[in-house]
């Protein structure tokens, strides 16, 4: 699993934990399971978060999942905690919180991330608009 | 009237407890594209190798 940083990701995951006080920890990944950011200074609990998310998401769409049908967002809830996962728009979330979280507002918070993520990334891909024409017959 | 009240009492507190033992239990809870949603309760088969594989990042 490699971490590349092509797209600032950071300002939409600090809007995540400034409004969700649930969330205690989350990453966002392209389709790849890229991490292009996180909310964790070290790398090591990143990766971890990350692979825990993407190899859920990926058991459980080989598992329940149709050619029909993926899944795109799902919650583990456990004792310790709970492990959400969001897919949408080629990107994803991993986002983990304290026990017993308000699912809906979590799952909720995390589009609007991943939404914000993807607008700055179709910002970013967009060719720069070139510097007004020069007239051609300026001095004509 | 009074017995009334009793009886809408019980079931809310028999209702409350249920929301109470579910929420404390561990699950799955997957959404799919579809709009379809599947839970999947601990005691099912489904769910331990899920559950196992997030356990780690928590």
């Amino acid at each position: 699993m490699s971490i590349v940083w092509p797209v600032d990701v950071a300002p939409a995951l600090a809007d995540l934990t400034e409004i969700s006080s649930q969330v205690d920890a989350a990453a966002v990944v392209d389709a790849d399971g890229a991490v292009l950011g996180s909310t964790l200074a070290a790398e090591l609990e990143t990766e971890r978060l990350v692979r825990a998310g993407v190899g859920l998401l990926e058991a459980a769409t080989s598992r329940f999942g149709s050619s029909g049908r993926s899944v795109t967002q799902l919650e583990a809830a456990l004792r310790e905690g709970s492990l959400f996962v969001v897919r949408e728009e080629g990107l994803g979330i991993v986002a983990r919180t304290s026990a017993g979280p308000s699912s809906g507002l979590v799952l909720y918070d995390l589009r609007t991330c991943l939404r914000a993520v993807a607008a700055t990334k179709k910002k970013s891909s967009k060719p720069r608009s070139r510097a007004a024409k020069k007239p051609e017959a300026a001095d004509a | 009237m009074r017995k009334l009240l009793l009886f809408a009492l019980l079931i809310g507190g028999l209702f409350y407890l249920k929301r109470r033992r579910e929420a404390g239990r561990e699950h799955i809870h997957l959404h799919f594209d579809d709009g379809s949603t599947v839970t999947l309760a601990d005691d099912g088969l489904d769910a331990q190798p899920l559950l196992a594989l997030a356990r780690p990042a928590l």
